[in-house]
């Protein structure tokens, strides 16, 4: 699995799982752009990271939900490298609270980010990758988008809504060699999953098969496959990560 | 180069047409058989071409060649 000469953006790439999906896109020889929006210190620390093992990236702070930024940001990302043959949508936050209590700034804060910003950036990155007649388009969901979860309402919602993006899309950029797929994390260990209490983490172990949390890097390497060569036939698809927590489709 | 000629250029490359066919009157989508992705690399490659931005309300409103020469040469005004 390479993706030599290859350039890769991962949006939320400073922390958690963006940061494990960039270090082993980087692994595989591909020249990855670390989004990030409000933490350099983390960002250059993956930077660090990659390069420690080898591989090449560059930073590239904006804001996911702002489409403006996005655009122009991604466009000179095509035209300082040339190209842009993977793009990861990763970037996401939370805003949790019980629908009945749930103010509107943190539904479209969390639509926004998570599913607006999946489109804006595939929106601009398209372009390079129609032209290259190659590209791969991964959007990260969650088990939660299938399931549903009380007090994630807009996040359940958004991560719903990215699967129906990466089916539209991808029968919009077949054609062109493009694939877009999604992969669905279940309970990972980031910052994210941290601010859990420890109870209802035990209580998460306790509906898991496999009888752990997920780590960033199971998550990163089902990314791999789908960036790589060996998954050239395979586009509109969910692939979940899960331990085997939920089995539908 | 005129605009024109480049723009006959760009069409013939990214259509994979021939020359004789793209007169000004020539529809991308009826008379050059372009489908929609066609439309948006070609708009691309007028960008690229001619270094001009152009707006997708914009885009969408060329749809003939005489369009698409007409719009370059009214933005480089
Ligand atoms: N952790 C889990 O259990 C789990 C499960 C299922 C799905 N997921 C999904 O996996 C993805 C990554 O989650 P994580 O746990 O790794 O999250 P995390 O540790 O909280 O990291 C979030 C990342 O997103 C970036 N980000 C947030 N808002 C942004 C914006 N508006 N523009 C650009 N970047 C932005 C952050 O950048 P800064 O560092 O600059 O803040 C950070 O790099 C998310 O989409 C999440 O929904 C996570």
């Amino acid at each position: 699995m390479t993706l030599q000469d290859k350039v890769a953006l991962v949006t939320g790439g400073s922390r958690g799982i963006g940061r494990a999906i960039c270090t082993r896109l980087a692994a595989m020889g591909a020249l990855v752009g670390i989004n990030y929006v409000s933490n350099p210190t983390a960002a250059q620390e993956t930077l660090d990271l990659l390069e420690a093992q080898g591989g090449r990236g560059f930073l590239c702070p904006f804001n996911v939900s702002d489409f403006a930024a996005t655009q122009t940001a991604v466009k000179s990302i095509i035209s300082d490298h040339g190209r842009l043959d993977v793009l990861v949508n990763n970037a996401g936050i939370t805003r949790d609270g019980l629908m009945a209590m749930m103010k509107e700034p943190h539904w479209d804060d969390v639509l926004d980010t998570n599913l607006k910003g999946a489109f804006s950036c595939s929106k601009a990155a398209m372009r390079s990758m129609l032209k290259k007649r190659w590209g791969r388009i991964i959007n990260i969901s969650s088990v939660i988008g299938f399931v549903g979860n009380g007090g994630q309402v807009n996040y359940g919602a958004a991560k719903a809504g990215l699967v129906g993006l990466t089916k539209s899309m991808a029968r919009e950029l077949a054609g062109r060699n493009v694939t877009v797929n999604c992969v669905a994390p279940g309970y990972i260990v980031t910052d994210m999953t941290e601010e859990l209490a420890e109870d209802v983490q035990q209580a998460i172990k306790a509906q898991v098969p496999l009888n752990r949390l997920g780590s960033a890097e199971d998550v990163a390497a089902a990314v791999a496959f789908l960036a790589s060569a060996d998954a050239e036939y395979i586009t509109g698809q969910t692939l979940h990560v899960n331990g085997g927590m939920y089995m539908g489709n | 180069m005129a605009v024109e000629a480049k723009m006959i250029d760009i069409i013939v490359e990214q259509l994979s047409v021939d020359k004789e066919k793209v007169v000004p009157a020539a529809s991308f989508v009826d008379d050059l058989g372009a489908d929609s992705l066609d439309l948006v690399e070609l708009i691309m490659a007028m960008e690229e071409e001619f270094d001009v931005e152009i707006p997708d309300e914009e885009a969408e409103k060329i749809t003939t060649v005489q369009n698409a020469i007409d719009f370059v040469a009214k933005i480089q005004e």
